[in-house]
């Protein structure tokens, strides 16, 4: 079947699509997508985890014929999406979907290079750039979905307690961190994007 | 978060460039993975690859009568189907002993053994094709414990071992036994004034790395083939498969995918050789991803043990003699049982000063799934007996836990039941003395202000299963010994290329090595240790693969120390030819070029008082220098297999941990509230990932402490839970604040003082949230994982 969804703000086709594909092995094997990962396959650890018209959903348990006509943003387009949303809804979400990046900037995407001594890149949103700084990034296969998931929880809360970001980040399983520099990127997230506004 | 820095003098050839040694650097990899881009090995691609399924066995324990794959190959899509007639050359790898078929002859020795592969042109397809092929099982007894495994009329899991250890084991079940004899533990327990014994279970962990096993095998022109795999040691994988392809060693080029976590689970080969012997078959290139179900099966675990242990005190708090058996169930193929049963009977006496000791321990095979390697590596089970042990004795002689382990403590100059002097810093007391000093978290936290209880602060959470009634709380100790890098005389070394150039107008440095980045920080204390020695701003790490010499293994805490090493020594023969040309050029100039210690610092070569010479870029110019180099650390001995003698580790590590946990006594819910951990880590080269590093270690003590276990029904010896949904991994909501306090003892035989970091959190985590739950509740606890049964006394 074809599958036609916007994704990162793109209007994209996926085209002999076997009806029992996840949006997940498209967004991977189909769309060039790998940044949202593949540890389950069955919406225990949220590596996958993708915003479906703007609501956190493990792509993994997503069929790929139900995204018809719908907005996915992944990992990929978390910079696009963070920095259009403090253009387009400061202080807000845009959770409805109903914008997300547009044509023109989705068009001009392209990796950037970047500084390989600090890590610095041209642009990240204020969570990726937390998740480096505060070291919550270690082998890194559980980053997409816990960036994808945290940043949802910024959007809609903007001075999280603790006890909100482990309710907010517990369907996102890590091995390898214990979760405390995770916290402590969301948190630093959380006051950058507080002393920013 | 202090470290405690004594010891290492400054040494004048070391530059203070910035973004060197000691500093916070930021990982090198650390964009690329917060935006999606970074290429783990699931992620590969290739125009016109098919992808690769491996049918497993469905039962533990049967002889092959015969498999029909004729459905499956008249399956639109698929490509080819292969059975072991199909293999190109040797039919069996391994780490240590080549007992692991590559896809099962004659009989299959576990469940989920693979037996057939597909290639077919979707995923779904080639699953569906392995799903149609038929095979018929004639089902043999089974070996499921040590009963069974040593019985005189025991079936044999391996009828014919030729391998090292066959000659020497009391039966051919048992892979190793290696007993330690010091003392006399008999004639010392007659002065003990008490005695205590314990049995104790530890449950079989899973590695759980979040990145499934798989991979690209690509074949080349040149009859070889090209593969891009997540791997812990390149040069260990190319060593089994070769031989399996029939090919040289040249002629399979290795390149490390990225790598989503490992802790032990990608020491043994995987899908390297399933994907490869397709790729050669089809001549297309494969990609291999197994799904999580199959992960379960498709590497090694952490070895279920049965622990039963003797301790002798006297009154005044001082243990006379330990007498012990360890019992590891390796499973159906050897892995690295050998060397984890060394593992496990050299460290069974703990961080403790004890000279009379009867230790044994043996690795069974057994028809359970195969254990290998993971973090911790046979120290695990042996803490947790020990530590146990320890609040035990404590307790029989009035004492308090931690102050009757300080009494017993080892220290620098002990001398280990192997005969070997520990000769670089042992502080067991005083980590003790940091966990137990630290403020406690406040009582009933759950209490905000004058509100309601806010259940994500209780047991059971947002179950909402109490406000408080029946929640009591607990307070446990521990701490742990485990040995750094591989032992018993192994011959342990790593290889470092290292290239300075001028490019852009810049002096840079190449670091190559084959060291396998498997979320640790290896990348990003490279580039440090290359900036300290060379004194350049810009590193670029060179992708690891197979064209550098080995680095060995990224396991037993060693890379740090091992491929850190390498680098430092290839860096320092690199500066020598640097400064070579440097008084080639300009040492007619200046006097000091001849007579002054010099260093290369921010892009300049200075004088160690601070005279700037000249720079690198005109040192350099047009000029090359590389180095390719081997390293190794001290020679280690083997463990003398009557008496366990022998000098066998090359370094050993520390950490101790507080646990305060939360039981709802009613519903037998534990929340571990916080989980302390002081460790010495020799020198903190990176204190943010050193940090990392300890908490993720402690946390993976903690699952196994209270969720984690594959569980083996013993009638069937079938695996009952290979998934997430079955298999307990803590989460966010699990885990606790995990505070963490590191000294730097250096120690002298290591580069810049450095000790292995990633293991130890691992071991003393387990026992201390078992002794804070056992204080909460008063039970005896004597196995892991802690169930909700077990608290309750509804369940065994």
């Amino acid at each position: 079947m074809r599958v036609n969804f916007t994704v990162n703000g793109r209007k994209q086709e996926a085209d002999d699509v076997w009806e029992g594909e996840s949006l997940l092995y498209v967004l991977r094997e189909r769309m060039g997508l790998p940044g949202s990962k593949n540890a389950c396959e069955q919406g225990e650890c949220g590596s996958c985890t993708v915003r479906l018209d703007g609501v956190p959903v493990c792509s993994c348990l997503v069929a790929a014929g139900q995204v018809e006509g719908r907005e996915v943003v992944t990992v990929e387009g978390l910079a696009d999406y963070a920095a259009h949303r403090t253009d387009a809804h400061p202080g807000g979400g845009c959770a409805s979907g109903a914008c997300g990046t547009s044509i023109d900037a989705a068009k001009q995407w392209q990796a950037r290079p970047q500084d390989g001594r600090t890590g610095e890149a041209g642009t990240l949103s204020p969570i990726q750039q937390a998740f480096i700084d505060a070291g919550a990034v270690q082998c890194g296969f559980c980053t997409p979905g816990l960036l994808v998931a945290a940043d949802e929880l910024l959007e809609r809360n903007a001075e999280p307690s603790d006890a909100d970001i482990r309710e907010a980040l517990s369907g996102n399983l890590c091995r390898c961190t214990g979760y405390e520099k995770i916290l402590d990127a969301v948190r630093l997230a959380a006051v950058r994007q507080g002393e920013a506004v | 978060m202090a470290g405690t820095t004594t010891g290492i003098p400054r040494n004048v050839t070391q530059g203070a460039t910035k973004g060197g040694i000691g500093e916070s650097t930021l990982r090198p990899d650390g964009t690329l993975k917060v935006t999606g881009e970074f290429a783990y090995s699931s992620d590969m691609w290739h125009e016109d690859m098919l992808w690769g399924q491996a049918l497993r066995s469905t039962v533990a324990h049967a002889e092959i009568v015969s498999i029909d794959t004729s459905e499956a190959l008249a399956m639109d899509g698929v490509y080819a189907v292969l059975t072991h007639e199909d293999l190109p050359a040797a039919k069996n790898y391994g780490m240590e002993f080549q007992d692991t078929p590559v896809l099962a002859y004659g009989k299959v020795r576990h469940h989920g053994e693979p037996v057939a592969l597909v290639a077919a042109d979707h995923p779904e397809t080639a699953r569906r094709a392995a799903a149609k092929i038929k095979i018929e099982y004639r089902e043999l007894p089974l070996i499921t414990d040590e009963a069974s495994a040593t019985a005189p009329d025991a079936i044999l899991v391996h009828e014919n071992r030729n391998d090292h250890h066959a000659g020497h084991v009391p039966h051919p079940n048992i892979v190793h036994r290696q007993p330690i004899i010091r003392g006399n533990a008999a004639e010392a327990a007659r002065r003990a004034d008490v005695i205590v014994k314990g049995e104790y279970t530890f449950g079989m962990q899973d590695q759980a790395f979040l990145g499934p096993e798989s991979g690209l095998a690509v074949p080349a022109e040149d009859g070889g083939i090209d593969l891009y795999v997540a791997t812990q040691w390149l040069h260990s994988d190319l060593k089994q498969i070769a031989p399996c392809l029939g090919l040289p060693e040249e002629k399979v080029r290795m390149t490390m995918a990225g790598v989503g976590g490992a802790f032990g689970g990608r020491e043994d080969i995987s899908m390297q050789i399933l994907a490869s012997v397709l790729a050669l078959r089809t001549n297309k290139p494969v990609k291999m991803v197994y799904n999580r179900y199959e992960s379960f099966f498709g590497h090694v675990h952490r070895h279920p043990a049965k622990l039963y242990y003797e301790h002798g005190a006297t009154k005044d708090g001082k243990i006379t003699h330990m007498k012990c058996k360890i019992v590891l169930d390796g499973g159906a193929y050897a892995s690295s049982t050998a060397s984890v049963v060394g593992n496990a009977s050299s460290l069974s006496v703990g961080p403790y000063v004890i000279n009379d000791v009867d230790i044994e321990a043996i690795g069974l095979y057994s028809n359970n799934p195969p254990c290998g390697a993971m973090r911790g590596f046979g120290a695990v089970q042996a803490c947790f007996a020990y530590e146990a042990q320890m609040d035990k004795l404590a307790a029989e002689l009035g004492m308090d836990p931690v102050e009757f382990r300080q009494l017993n403590a080892m220290e620098q100059g002990t001398i280990m039941p192997t005969g070997q002097r520990v000769d670089s810093p042992a502080p067991v007391a005083e980590l003790l003395r940091r966990v137990k000093a630290r403020p406690m978290p406040p009582e009933q936290q759950w209490l905000a202000a004058g509100e309601q209880a806010d259940v994500r602060a209780l047991p059971g959470g947002l179950s909402n299963t109490t406000h408080g009634e029946g929640v009591v709380r607990g307070v446990g100790y521990a701490v742990g010994i485990k040995n750094v890098g591989f032992s018993e005389g192994f011959d342990d070394y790593s290889t470092a290329r290292i290239r300075m150039e001028v490019i852009n107008g810049e002096a840079v440095a190449t670091v190559h090595t084959a060291m396998a980045e498997v979320g640790q920080g290896g990348v990003t204390i490279h580039a440090q240790i290359a900036r300290t020695e060379l004194g350049v701003t810009q590193v670029t790490i060179h992708p690891a693969n197979t064209q550098v010499g080995s680095a060995g293994s990224t396991s037993a805490g060693r890379q740090t120390y091992m491929t850190g090493g390498a680098i430092k020594n290839s860096c320092e023969i690199v500066r020598e030819k640097v400064l070579e040309i440097g008084r080639r050029k300009f040492g007619s100039y200046h006097p000091a070029w001849a007579n002054a210690e010099l260093l290369l610092e921010g892009g300049k070569v200075v004088t160690d008082g601070g005279e700037v010479l000249t720079t690198l870029v005109e040192v350099l110019e047009d000029e090359v220098v590389e180095v390719e180099e081997e390293w190794r650390h001290r020679p280690t001995e083997a463990f003398d297999l009557v008496t366990g003698q022998g000098n066998g580790h090359v370094q050993y590590a520390f950490a101790a941990h507080r646990a305060v946990v939360e039981v709802d006594t009613e519903l037998g819910l534990v929340k571990v509230v916080e989980l302390a951990c002081a460790q010495d880590v020799g020198k903190a080269v990176n204190p943010l990932s050193v940090v990392g590093q300890i908490q993720g270690g402690t946390t993976q003590g903690l699952g196994v402490a209270v969720m984690e276990e594959i569980i083996v029904d013993p009638k069937t010896a079938k695996v009952r839970n290979p998934s997430f949904t079955d298999y307990l991994l803590p989460t966010i909501l699990d885990t606790p604040t995990i505070p963490v306090d590191y000294l730097e003892l250096a120690d002298p035989n290591a580069p810049y003082g450095v000790r292995g970091i990633g293991e130890a959190p691992t071991l003393s985590s387990t026992p201390a949230v078992l002794a804070a739950i056992r204080n909460a509740t008063g039970l005896e606890l004597t196995k892991t994982p802690v169930r909700p049964e077990h608290l309750t006394g509804t369940g065994a």
